[in-house]
């Protein structure tokens, strides 16, 4: 089985859901082989060389200066073509929930996105792939001799630098249309110093029962003492305490991450969908009867006034800091 | 401006899901539909460019007769006239190549779409029609201005915007932040019942994915709950504790 995945880059560096798509063709089984796209994609393949991987395979195009989803997945479905790609892997990040699914229409590949597991069961791929904000989850195969998957970042291992032979370089020419370029993206503007809830392996959110904007303070200092990012629930995203950007839930982000930490909220259905995969979850609450300590691993039944403070600071002390 | 809204019909958010008999989908008993609120976001913003620059606002959906009540409510929100493209559709590519057919004809200047449907939540629509239309195609956009030939969106991904040009006509998914839907009031609830929707007859191709089972999470939790009973201090140091000693988190 020859597995390509796409290596996306970030300011020069490859981005980790990318490496951890690596572990999961890895995982699978097979011949796994990269491709990198860009204006100058020489940058990222001094990287590549160190990661286990047979072939890297490059598209070099100085348009892509400016990111085009539609160049970069014309440029992939080539490489894939090239490469005789039975299995294309694109991690699932903003990008690459776009070009995956571009791919897919390119190699008439059936494809299943936001994939949490991949197993190879005797040769058949099944893909598990959460469904309604993970109210429930779908075991999905491919039925096309090609198959396209978009895997969630935060599941996979990244493989460590451990290249024991050296990977087989191959440029591949491609024909881009001018369309390709009817979309380009002029610049990426990144909010300065701030974890993204989407990204972050701990998230502390905060609800309702936070009482208004002004208490915020007390979550981000929680988030600090984690490394962590905040995040909140719709009503408070709804009340115009917080921007749209943090909410998490069902029509807010879908979240995995190693700890999340949920405070002051009661746990609405919608909200428990968005973040019910979290590693490890805690809840600190001051009613004992809300719906979210059904599904917690560690909860504190008090006023989250008292605690954060008290807890910021226990977390302060771990942390040495 | 001829406006073209691509709207799904999915499960009410405070819906809970439960596997049906044949073990690969929901059980659709008791289940509220409603419009994907995503979409709710693509019809304001198709009917704020039409007060706008003037024209019409089309909603169209592929799916069964049932579907056409997220047409009717789009319809209610204030767009003109509603296509329904009728078939059994069991996968995303099959959705994708039905609607780029019947959308190819219609030659809108603007397609809107939510940037996912709250079901399968795939986010995968907007960028299969961008292939199969070869039109330029933004995602997750909360913010969109259009300036003669030119369209400019942000879209947000992790940890910031891009800002993205495009050439019209485009297709545009629509996120959260991009504006604030309006309810449909009673009168145009009324109105919408006489607007027109037209019925088309949808051939999918063969599935490229099949389900093999649906199941719901069974995760199992620790949930060990801490009493603070005005202890605080005490509380966030047994917490802190299990974190550290006993999940190993921190």
């Amino acid at each position: 089985m020859n597995i390509l995945v796409y290596l996306e880059e970030r300011n020069g560096q490859i981005r980790k859901p990318s490496l951890e798509a690596i572990g999961a063709a890895h995982g699978l089984g097979g011949t796994v082989s990269v491709a990198i796209i860009g204006s100058a994609p020489s940058a990222v393949i001094d990287q590549a060389r160190k990661l286990n991987v047979s072939a890297i395979y490059t598209a070099s195009e100085p348009r892509l200066a400016e990111y085009s989803s539609s160049a970069t997945g014309c440029a992939l479905a080539a490489i894939a073509k090239q490469a005789g790609a039975d299995v294309v892997l694109v991690g699932a990040t903003g990008r690459g929930k776009d070009l995956a699914p571009r791919v897919a229409i390119r190699l008439e590949a059936g494809y299943v996105p936001d994939v949490v597991a991949l197993s190879n069961e005797g040769g058949d791929i099944i893909a598990t792939h959460p469904v309604y904000a993970g109210k429930a989850q779908m075991s999905v195969k491919v039925t096309t001799s090609t198959k396209v998957y978009s895997t969630r970042p935060n599941l996979w291992k990244a493989p460590k630098d451990s290249a024991t032979s050296e990977p087989a370089i191959h440029a591949v020419a491609v024909n881009f249309a001018d369309s390709n370029f009817a979309e380009q993206t002029k610049e990426l503007i990144l909010s300065q110093g701030k974890l993204d809830v989407a990204e972050a392996d701990i998230i502390v959110s905060g609800g309702r029962g936070m009482r208004g904007p002004e208490n915020w303070p007390l979550i981000e200092d929680l988030a600090q003492a984690f490394g962590a990012a905040t995040g909140a629930s719709r009503a408070v995203v709804d009340a115009g305490w917080r921007p749209h950007s943090e909410q998490v839930g069902q029509t807010g982000k879908t979240v995995s991450p190693t700890l999340y930490v949920a405070v002051g909220i009661s746990g609405a259905v919608q909200h428990l969908a968005g973040m019910s995969s979290a590693k490890t979850i805690v809840a600190i609450n001051k009613d004992e009867n809300a719906p979210i300590f059904s599904i917690v691993d560690y909860g504190v039944v008090g006023d989250a006034f008292e605690i954060l403070p008290a807890l910021t600071a226990e977390i302060n002390k771990l942390r040495g800091h | 401006m001829n406006i073209l809204v691509c709207v799904s019909q999915v499960p009410d958010t405070t819906t809970r899901i439960n596997v049906a008999a044949d073990g690969k989908s929901m059980d659709p008993a008791g289940v509220k539909f409603i419009l994907n609120p995503y979409d709710e976001l693509a019809v304001e913003e198709g009917l704020r460019l039409r007060d706008k620059h003037k024209g019409e606002v089309t909603v169209i959906t592929v799916g069964a007769d049932s579907a056409k009540e997220a047409l009717r409510q789009a319809l209610a929100m204030g767009a003109d006239k509603g296509i329904l493209v009728k078939a059994d559709k069991q996968d995303s590519f099959q959705v994708a190549e039905m609607l780029a057919a019947a959308i190819m004809p219609l030659n809108p200047d603007l397609i809107l779409l939510g940037k996912q449907s709250i079901d399968f939540d795939g986010m995968e629509m907007a960028p299969m029609l961008s292939e199969l239309l070869n039109l330029p195609c933004a995602t997750v956009a909360v913010g969109l201005t259009i300036d003669g030939t030119t369209a400019k969106a942000e879209k947000e991904v992790e940890g910031g915007r891009e800002v993205i040009s495009l050439t019209m006509p485009c297709i545009i998914a629509a996120q959260k932040g991009l504006n604030d839907p309006r309810y449909p009031s009673l009168p145009n609830i009324m109105k919408a019942k006489q607007k027109p929707i037209q019925e088309i007859v949808g051939t999918p191709s063969a599935a490229r994915t099949a389900i093999v089972g649906m199941t719901k999470p069974d995760k199992k939790r620790a949930n060990k709950i801490v009493k603070a009973d005005g202890d605080a201090n005490a509380a966030a140091h047994e917490l802190a504790r299990l974190l550290h000693e006993e999940a190993k988190v921190i």
